[in-house]
């Protein structure tokens, strides 16, 4: 089982997640650079969270174009595992890989703290050892976590089940209150209809260690290799 | 030499975070009256040639595929010609 973590310029947890990857998961893992057009003998690749291109435009509007792009979508149209993390969740949106769009979040400010997250389906690749229904503490670290859909988007990903994270309280209470961006339904991470691309505002990466504070973002790495051995 | 100048303003039906700020910065200087304020980008493009036709098309590629995200984005354009003694 390999993982690949893709650098674009301006990615800033690419390090983070290859560290996971390779210490704590420990699995084959290597960068990719954002220019290569090759995607060969990887069974996840990993969009880190960053600032691709300076977030000029709109968050992920230009890391789309990079080369390497073309592959990923194929590579996710042959059922690859995908998963993109804060800005990676950007660009994958802005790839049309994901559906749906980013928006400022509510209060214009940068929101960078640990929230909770609901797991609202336990039957995906990406949370396949984690509780329906449970309770997640991750932080989040951006400007444009509003995600926004249209209302025929939104009644899609509810009928496919492809809302898998959604903002609450620590005892899982999901509200407006809870809800740090503005997001819209509470939708901190969604799949794409396969299921086989992950898009998550919250960092994994950064909670994957008691010592961090928190290692519950283990368990989405830890579901995908139990996935991929499986397989 | 044409010169494009492209606005790109996010849809009506969203709102607008930052238009809302500016409304209430602008109230709180004392100006009265505001209906609404809403914020979009300004992005001007210089073109090489005079052709408008092929300006046009060009600028609506340009629109769709790179500038504005047309989930949430609206985008409009006028393309003009430039005299070229001017120098910027």
């Amino acid at each position: 089982m390999k993982f690949g973590v893709i650098i674009f310029p301006g990615s800033n947890c690419d390090r983070d997640c290859f560290y996971v990857i390779k210490d704590i998961l420990k699995q084959r893992v290597a960068y990719i650079w954002h220019k290569d057009i090759y995607l060969k003998g990887f069974d996840c690749v990993i969009l880190p969270g960053g600032f691709s291109y300076g977030d000029y435009l709109r968050s992920g509007a230009i890391a789309r174009f990079s080369p390497l792009m073309n592959s990923l979508a194929s590579f996710a149209k042959k059922g690859g595992t995908v998963i993109g993390i804060c800005n990676g969740f950007q660009i994958l949106l802005e790839a049309g890989l994901l559906p749906g769009v980013m928006l400022r979040n509510r209060m214009l400010n940068f929101i960078c703290k640990y929230v909770y997250i609901k797991t609202e389906n336990a039957q995906t690749r990406f949370t396949n050892i984690c509780k329906q229904g449970g309770i997640l503490r991750m932080p989040i670290a951006h400007n444009q976590g509003n995600y926004y859909i249209d209302a025929a988007g939104l009644r899609a990903l509810r009928e496919n089940n492809q809302i898998l994270f959604r903002y609450c309280s620590a005892c899982g209470e999901i509200s407006e209150r809870f809800n740090p961006n503005g997001a819209l339904d509470n939708i901190a991470g969604i799949v794409n209809k396969k299921g086989n691309v992950l898009g998550i505002m919250p960092h994994p990466e950064r909670s994957s260690e008691k010592e961090l504070g928190s290692s519950d973002g283990y368990l989405i790495f830890k579901s995908i290799a139990e996935c991929l051995k499986n397989k | 030499m044409l010169k494009a100048e492209i606005y790109i303003k996010l849809k009506t039906t969203l709102s607008d975070p930052q238009g809302l700020t500016v409304k209430r910065a602008l109230e709180s200087l004392g100006y009265k009256g505001l209906a609404d304020v809403r914020i979009g980008k300004l992005v001007i493009i210089k073109l090489k040639f005079n052709d408008k036709k092929r300006a046009q098309s060009q600028i609506n590629g340009m629109c769709k595929s790179l500038l504005a995200n047309p989930v949430i984005e609206d985008f409009d354009y006028k393309i003009e010609a430039k005299p070229s003694i001017i120098k910027e």
